[in-house]
Parts: C-alpha cells; structure tokens; sequence
C-alpha cells in the first residue's frame, strides 16, 4: 500500500514536470532553442495567480485564467524582443539571451513582489479521498494536477494532428525552409508555439505551487531544469516523450527520496537520465536522425 | 627569436601573457601601496579563479565545440578537495605557498580524473545531449560533494557518505560536514598564487590550442565526419580537452575554496556554471584573451553596480541581453550599420557646406 501511495505521488509531481517539459519540448522542436526562461515563466504564472486570489479576491478558477493570459503575453514578448531578432545565430547566443532573460525575469519578480517567500494557497477545493480503509490518501491537487495533464496532453496531440496551426508546426520543426516556401509563415508559428508553451507554464506553475506551497523568485529554477531533463529524458521534441519523461522522472524521484537516500535524490534522478540517453541517445521516444555528408 | 616572433600564433600568445602580467603588476603594486578598498581586494583571487575557469571552459566550448553546463561540479570537486588537502597537510607541510599549490595540484588531478569518468559515457553524445548530461553530471558532482562528511583526530580521517557515522575524539575537527560543507578554513589562497594560476591555465590552454591536438580539436569541431574520415581520432582528442578542462577548473576551484573561511558545496550549482558559460560566451567563442577580459569586466561590473542595489541583478541581465542582440542579431547590426552612417553622413554634410 505504501508502495502505491509514493506511486500517485510520484506520477503527482511527475505530471508537473510533464507540463512544464511539454512547453520545453515544443519551443525545442519548433524554434530549435533551448528556452532556459521557460521555468521562470512558471514562477511568473504563480505569483499572477497568488495575487489575483490574494489582493482581488477573486475566485481560483478566474486566477488561473489571469496567469494564463499574463504568461502568454509574456511568452510572446519575449520571444519578439529578445529570441526573433537572434533567429539563425548560432544556438549559443540563443541559449545566453535565454539566460539573460531568466536573470531579468527572477531579479523583476524580487523587485515587484520581494525575496520572501509567499505562503501559496492551494486553489484545489477538493477533499482529499482515503482509499483502502485511510492508508491510500488521494488529495485533490493530486487528482488536478494528473487529470489536467491528461488533458492537456491529449488536447496538444489533437491540436498538432488536426488543426492547420498545428499542423504547420510540425510542418516547420520538420524542415523550417521548406514550410516556409509552403507559405507557412515561421515567425508567427513560432510566437504561436511560444504563446501555447507559457500558457501551460502558467497552469504548471499554479499546479507546482498548490502542492507545494511556497513561492518565490526562485521557484521555477529547480522543477525547470528537471522538466528540461524530462524532456531530453523522453526525447526532445516528442509530444508524449515529454508527457512520460515527465512522468517516469517523478516517479523515480519520489522512489529513490523514499526508498535509497534523500539526500542522493537528485544524483539518482540525474545518473538515471544519463543511463537512459546512454542506451538510447536520442531520449525514449525521440527519433535517431541519420547524419547526412 | 625573430622567426619565432614572425609567428602569428606567438606574437598574439605573448600579447595575452603581457596583458596579463600588466594587470597583475598594477594591481599588485595598487594593493601594495594600500590604493584598494577592501571589498576590491577581496576581488582579486575570485577574478584569477574565474579567468582560469573561463579559459578552461573556453577549451571546451570554444575550441573543442562541446557545450558544457556542468563546469562548476569540477570547480567544486577541486575546491573540497583542495580544502581537506590543506587540512590534513596543516602540520605536515608548513611552508604556506606549498600547501596552497599541492592542495591545487590534488584539486586539480581529482576533478581531472572525475573529467575522465564522466568524459567515457558523455563523449558519445552530441550537441545538446552533451550538454544535459553535463549538466547532470555538475548536479549529481555538486550532490555527493555535498553529504561527505570528512572529520581529522588522533586516530587519523575518517569519511563517511550522507551522515557523520563517526564520532571525533578530543580535539578532532570535521573538515567537511555534509550540506554545511566546510568551516573554519585557514584561509591560503593569496593574489600572487592566483596569477601563476592564471599563468599555468593560459600555458596550458595556448600551447594545447596551437599543436597538432590543438589542430585535430578544431578540425572535429568544426567537420566532425570530415576530421574523422581523415583519420583523427575523435572521442581521443575529445577526451583529452575534456580532462585538460577538468584539471583546469579544479585548480581554479581549490584556490577558490581556501580563499574564503567556510566554503557550502550550493555554491557548485548550475548558476555558477552558466555564468562562467557566459564569461565564454561573451569573450567570443574560442577566442582566449577574450575569456580574460570578460571573465575579469564580468565579475566586477554586478559587484561594481552594487550602489544600485535591488537593481542591479537586473541590469545586469539588461546589458546581457543587450550584448548579445548587439553582437549577434543581423537586424540590430543593420540598424546600427544605418544609424552610424547617418551620423557621419550629417558630419560630412556639415564639413562640405563649411568648406563650400
């Protein structure tokens, strides 16, 4: 039973990661870069949703929608003002913009809402449910947070299957140049992929914080660079790579904190992750591109 | 002497090595003559410590083309290592200098072999797989620093990993304690063993870079299937600027660590890693001299924008950015390119109506 209970929370936490790799996964497929401002997006999409429920007093649910659209302009900013004009520089300068960004995110939230931790309130008001006779304790953030990335899971494999937005983004993380002489216009795809991946940011981060509940500048730097993991995990650039490395990464997390040593948690989670790129360098689920000459 | 000073390689060398033999001069005779406030001469063996992590990494990123996020659990390795080496040799070696240079030396040959245990698995991956599990591996390095527990007493060390299993006799010491990390260092590293650091990193690096290896990294680096069909050897000379790289940081991490009296192994995380990325990056890519300076301008300007206070972390990503858009997007350069030449178009303008 004991053993069942570390599994839902394992799958609990993983289910963030998954949320938040699924954002790394797709701006990765797409833009080709490795956004390393997308865990602050988290943080920024909680302190939005914390603020709406705290100072205005509106309801969860509307909070949630807040930090949705706040993050999704943000997104799209950034992605115009400091990614668009480095399009075609190599990946590095990409990659120390998104660095500069993180740092301009976190030091922007210290400025407006300070260093101190913020005691987040969970905006699930569900009851937990005691399964076999209270030794198998389900709380309602756990029942949230894996419905919600079941659903968002699904909802990004139909969006990219069957709709023309979707399909075009596809059609440029598969050769941008050629989507381009389709007529497919690669900036907007691109500013579209980033609008999508900040908005699930968002709900992670509102997610991150219901279960655990404290909330600083900081906050979306570790679960950010674990999702970046979950992803690479699953194989980059796969919708459902990023859904089960997400997965299997809390999973395993929750097993070794409980099991090995919590102390070696994170060397455990990472020697995991360079087994598995080890035996299949391209992630889980991630394709094996043969090199051309 | 002469044909050797013709040589575009030794004349551009020698110019890093006078730059920085002139830096250290007037700083060392600033700090002699007491011009320099505290808080800048508690600057000055961090900025050695970052040049010679810059230029190491530079190694790596630059001329070899691995990008690595992990460099700072080397950094850490050889802080640790240099800090219970220093101890146990407290009584043993008594000359200051020596202490402080085995301590690097073993800091620099454990975060070397560390290099090469992690190099076997890693260099089989590429771009950006390379740099997840580099980043990995900083993070589980920065993890098993940080629960060892070393402790000194009569009866000789005794470690132990995630909980100090051992009780100390009378007037032990822990050396090492776990997430606390080390306290009570006697503090050895001074500005002078900073720049032979300096000195030893820059020789290393620039002579590895203009050799036969130097010239097999560049080639894999820059055709990879092209380098390998004409014989080179490529996860060999991978490997080698992956260890050189390793041994470097460690160094630069064990005068790091005893430059300050407690020393926590959080400071090893993935932010010091990208920040040395950065002093890379914003150097130029391969470019030696270029590491110095920034590495050098870097540290000092968020400790310089210190009176701004709350705002200045902020800048700082400001400038990054900045930086960046300016030295790389072809639209800004455009934009500048126009900007400057309506400047001096309206200068010349002026000059033809004055003279007409």
């Amino acid at each position: 039973m004991q053993i069942l209970q570390y599994l839902i929370n394992g799958i609990s936490i993983g289910a963030v990661y998954a949320i938040i790799a699924l954002g790394y996964t797709m701006v990765y497929g797409i833009a080709k870069m490795l956004n390393f401002a997308h865990g602050d997006i988290i943080m920024v999409g909680a302190y939005i949703s914390f603020c709406v429920t705290n100072y205005l007093g509106l309801p969860a649910f509307v909070s949630v929608i807040a930090a949705m659209a706040v993050c999704t302009l943000l997104g799209i900013l950034i992605e115009k003002l400091a990614y668009m004009p480095l399009r075609g520089t190599p990946s590095l300068a990409v990659l120390i913009t998104a660095i500069g960004v993180s740092y301009f995110l976190q030091n922007g939230a210290q400025l407006i809402w300070g260093s101190a931790p913020k005691n987040f309130a969970s905006i699930v008001p569900l009851k937990p449910v005691f399964l076999a006779g209270g030794e198998l304790v389900i709380t309602g953030e756990v029942i949230v947070t894996i419905l919600a990335s079941v659903l968002i899971m699904v909802g990004l494999t139909l969006f990219t299957t069957k709709t023309k937005i979707g399909k075009a983004m596809r059609a440029v993380s598969e050769d941008r140049a050629a989507a381009q002489l389709m007529g497919i216009s690669v900036n907007n795809t691109i500013s579209m992929t980033f609008a999508i991946g900040s908005a699930l940011a968002a709900i992670a981060g509102v997610l991150l914080c219901s279960t655990v509940p404290t909330l600083q500048p900081t906050t979306g730097a570790m679960p950010g660079i674990r999702a970046f993991t979950a992803a690479v995990f699953g194989g980059i650039g796969s919708i459902p790579g990023a859904m089960l490395g997400g997965i299997l990464l809390g999973i395993i997390e929750t097993f070794s904190k409980a099991f090995i040593s919590t102390q070696f948690s994170d060397a455990i989670v990472f020697s995991v992750l360079i087994i598995i790129l080890l035996v299949k360098p391209a992630g889980l689920l991630g394709k094996q591109i043969q090199e051309k000459v | 002497m002469k044909k050797l000073l013709n040589n575009k390689n030794t004349r551009s060398n020698l110019v890093i090595y006078l730059v920085v033999t002139v830096f250290f001069l007037v700083m060392q005779g600033m700090n002699m003559g007491g011009m320099l406030t505290s808080s800048w001469k508690g600057f000055l063996v961090p900025i050695c410590v970052y040049i010679s992590l810059a230029v190491s990494l530079n190694l790596l990123v630059g001329i070899c083309g691995e990008l690595s996020l992990g460099h700072a659990g080397f950094m850490g390795i050889g802080a640790f290592a240099g800090i219970v080496v220093a101890a146990l040799l407290q009584d043993a070696v008594a000359l200051e200098p020596l202490r402080l240079f085995i301590a690097m030396i073993v800091g620099g040959v454990l975060a070397g072999a560390a290099g090469f245990l992690i190099g076997i698995p890693v260099l089989r991956l590429r771009g950006d797989y390379l740099a997840i599990v580099t980043l990995a591996f900083g993070e589980i390095l920065k993890n098993i620093v940080g629960n060892l527990y070393v402790g000194l007493d009569a009866e000789g060390v005794h470690v132990s990993a995630t909980s100090a299993k051992f009780t100390l006799l009378e007037g032990g010491k822990m050396i090492l304690d776990g997430p606390v990390g080390a306290t009570g260092i006697k503090k050895l590293a001074t500005f002078p063993m900073g720049f032979v650091l300096v000195l030893i990193t820059l020789f290393v690096v620039l002579n590895l870079v203009n050799s036969k290896e130097g010239r097999a990294i560049k080639a894999v680096r820059d055709n990879r299937i092209a380098a390998e069909s004409v014989g080179i050897n490529v996860t060999a000379f991978r490997m080698k600027a992956f260890v050189v790289s390793a041994f470097l940081a460690g160094m630069a991490g064990a005068l790091f660590g005893l430059n300050y009296s407690s020393m926590a192994a959080s400071k090893f995380n993935f932010n010091t890693s990208i920040n040395i990325l950065v002093f890379v990056v914003l150097g130029g890519m391969g470019n030696i001299l270029g590491s110095v300076i920034s590495a050098t301008v870097l540290y000092v300007l968020p400790e310089a924008l210190r009176s701004l206070e709350d705002y200045r972390m902020i800048l700082y990503a400001v400038v990054l950015i900045l930086v960046m858009l300016f030295t790389w997007s072809p639209r800004v350069k455009e934009f500048v390119s126009v900007v400057t030449d309506k400047i001096s178009g309206i200068f010349k303008k002026k000059e033809v109506e004055t003279n007409g």
